[in-house]
């Protein structure tokens, strides 16, 4: 329960954060890298986490960074599950040589390590035009996660599918005559939709930890601050003894990821007691 | 048993084609003419024009005995993936990381893997008791932490601060020196999730009717725990063992960034800071190839460990 109220604030955290943007508060600076005070002030009533070499406030950065953090996974997690849902479905419920298909093109991708295809892809999809979009950073990170995840849910929902289509349900459905299409969509996919939740739910904490990395890397967020990014100022920082931002971004990404692991583990447990970890 | 590795091993042409097709996409076709950019700034017609004749990026992308998508197989079946943006051979490259990368992985690996089993044997053993809920309670705290934090404050800590270990990587040191410490960081930061996993298939064996039995006739638990629960346990960790080795990329990625120490992940970082496709290309095509031998690998062992499991 209090991890999900954790998950609730963070998502607020977030909100807000946009809406203060949306709304043009001057809650926080839009220039992240000018001065804006002290450089390195350790952590004070005035500023709880300190500040940074442009005397930022880390309180903020850290704030910004949950937005981007959960803006990233969210949208990653919107583009697996539209691309992974309606095929592993299709696979499983027609079988044959889609299955196949899909099947082999899903097997390509996961024999290929996971943070290796993320980069590859953000590498490539950095600066492209699409749809007369030019893909910044950020974006070509929601894309490269979304693009890349997608199998894991793929397979669990092919798995899933193919133990249903013989199920008295389905064949009813079948025998009134019901489209393939009308099936997969009103009456399998439903049933299976316990899998997709239980995957979201572990699967954002994954994603939450990419992005950390890709912004790291200097792959993701160039102009505002992230986690990841924050995590890369405090390596040259914590030499001269500035640990803040370092402590402020751990305890940021702790505090999310242990929630999500734990609601994660009790929505598995509730919802699919087969799978229950004892 | 022939005929079934023979079939396993012809399974993996479509996944190797598979794997080129995609990297063709990504590098040729989404990713681009990078000759531009790789000539520089101002740079006249004549060099770029140079430049794309001698990476063969002005042949026809299809259509022809000589196209790039043709040669673009033939290369990586060759294992000659042309020279990086310095002009080195990317092979040369790679196999130059491979020294480093590996004498700080496999320790690390085995380190990982040996203390989370036999870790999981005794929580599994004291299962329900305080013991028990602490291991669950700092396994998921472990997990939580990022990967980034644990090398960050073990660098800061123990080599910086208090000097048990060097820094960062320098020549002069023998890999025993400059891999102590991040192979240390590693399996703590692995150790989490890895020992939360094994814990829950032990827990499932000791449920088993054999583990009853075994108790019952008045077997020592040592040779209950090592003889019966650890060898029927042994398919779930092969998979998890085996599926983790792609794994090690992003550990050894991250920590040779960390510690200077050059090797394929830190190879992996310069390229992406200059966009060198040709690096990145090479390092997908080899990780896919590995990975799925591995994969193939892991089937043979599954038989061999596994009398249950039939070849057909």
């Amino acid at each position: 329960m209090i991890c999900f109220v954790i998950i609730v604030l963070y998502f607020l955290l977030a909100g807000f954060t946009y809406l203060a943007e949306l709304c043009d508060w001057q809650v926080g600076p839009t220039r992240w890298a000018e001065e804006a005070g002290e450089s390195y002030e350790p952590p004070s009533s005035k500023n709880i986490f300190g500040t940074d070499i442009f005397g930022q406030s880390v309180l903020r950065k850290t704030l910004y960074g949950t937005k981007i953090s959960i803006t990233v996974a969210l949208f990653a997690s919107f583009i697996s599950i539209t691309i992974g849902v309606p095929l592993g479905a299709i696979a499983g419920y027609f079988r044959g040589f889609v299955d196949e298909v899909i099947v082999w093109i899903y097997s390509t991708l996961s024999s290929i390590p996971y943070l290796l295809l993320i980069m590859a892809f953000a590498v490539v999809l950095r600066d492209k035009t699409l749809f007369g979009h030019k893909l910044t950073g950020i974006t070509a990170v929601y894309l490269a996660l979304g693009l890349t995840s997608w199998v894991g849910i793929c397979r669990l929902i092919r798995g899933e599918v193919i133990k249903h289509r013989k199920r008295e349900y389905v064949l009813a459905a079948m025998s009134y005559g019901c489209g393939d299409w009308r099936i997969i969509s009103k009456h399998l996919i439903p049933n299976v939709f316990h899998i997709i939740i239980i995957d979201f739910s572990l699967r954002f904490v994954t994603f939450i930890h990419a992005e950390v990395i890709l912004s790291f890397l200097g792959l993701g967020e160039a102009e505002r601050p992230s986690w990841g990014a924050m995590i890369d100022d405090a390596r040259i920082e914590l030499s001269r003894g500035v640990w803040w931002q370092m402590a402020a971004a751990t305890v940021a990404i702790f505090f999310i990821s242990l929630a999500l692991n734990i609601v994660g583990d009790a929505l598995r447990d509730s919802l699919d007691p087969k799978l229950r970890i004892q | 048993m022939t005929t079934y590795i023979i079939r396993r091993l012809l399974y993996i042409i479509p996944i190797v084609f598979g794997v080129l097709l995609l990297t063709f996409v990504l590098f040729t076709l989404v990713g681009g003419d990078i000759s531009i950019e790789i000539a520089g700034k101002g740079a006249t017609q004549e060099t770029i024009d140079e430049i794309r004749k001698e990476r063969g990026l002005n042949k026809p992308l299809f259509l022809s005995w000589d196209s790039q998508f043709i040669n673009h197989f033939k290369n990586a079946l060759t294992f000659d993936f042309g020279r990086s943006r310095d002009r080195e051979p990317v092979i040369d490259k790679i196999k130059r990381g491979v020294g480093p990368s590996l004498a700080l992985t496999v320790p690390m690996f085995f380190g990982v893997v040996i203390i989370s089993v036999s870790l999981a044997l005794i929580v599994a053993f004291v299962r329900g008791s305080i013991w028990d809920n602490l291991a669950v309670v700092i396994c998921v705290a472990g997990m939580s932490i990022p990967y980034l934090s644990f090398i960050l404050f073990g660098q800061y800590f123990l080599a910086y601060k208090w000097g048990f270990f060097p820094v960062f990587f320098s020549p002069d040191l023998t890999p025993a020196q400059y891999v102590t410490l991040p192979v240390l960081i590693g399996i703590v930061a692995g150790l989490g999730g890895s020992l939360r996993f094994y814990r829950t298939v032990m827990l499932d064996e000791m449920r088993s009717d054999y583990v009853r039995t075994a108790f019952a006739k008045g077997l020592s638990t040592r040779r209950v725990l090592f003889k019966h629960v650890l060898k029927n346990a042994m398919i779930p960790i092969i998979t998890r063992v085996v599926l983790s080795i792609p794994f090690l990329f992003l550990g050894s990625l991250l920590l040779e960034r960390f510690f200077g120490i050059p090797g394929l992940g830190y190879l992996m970082v310069e390229a992406i800071g200059s966009r060198d496709y040709f690096v990145i290309n090479a390092m997908t095509f080899i990780w896919a190839i590995l990975f799925v031998v591995f994969n193939v690998l892991t089937d043979v062992c599954y038989a061999l460990v596994d009398p249950r499991i039939s070849f057909e």
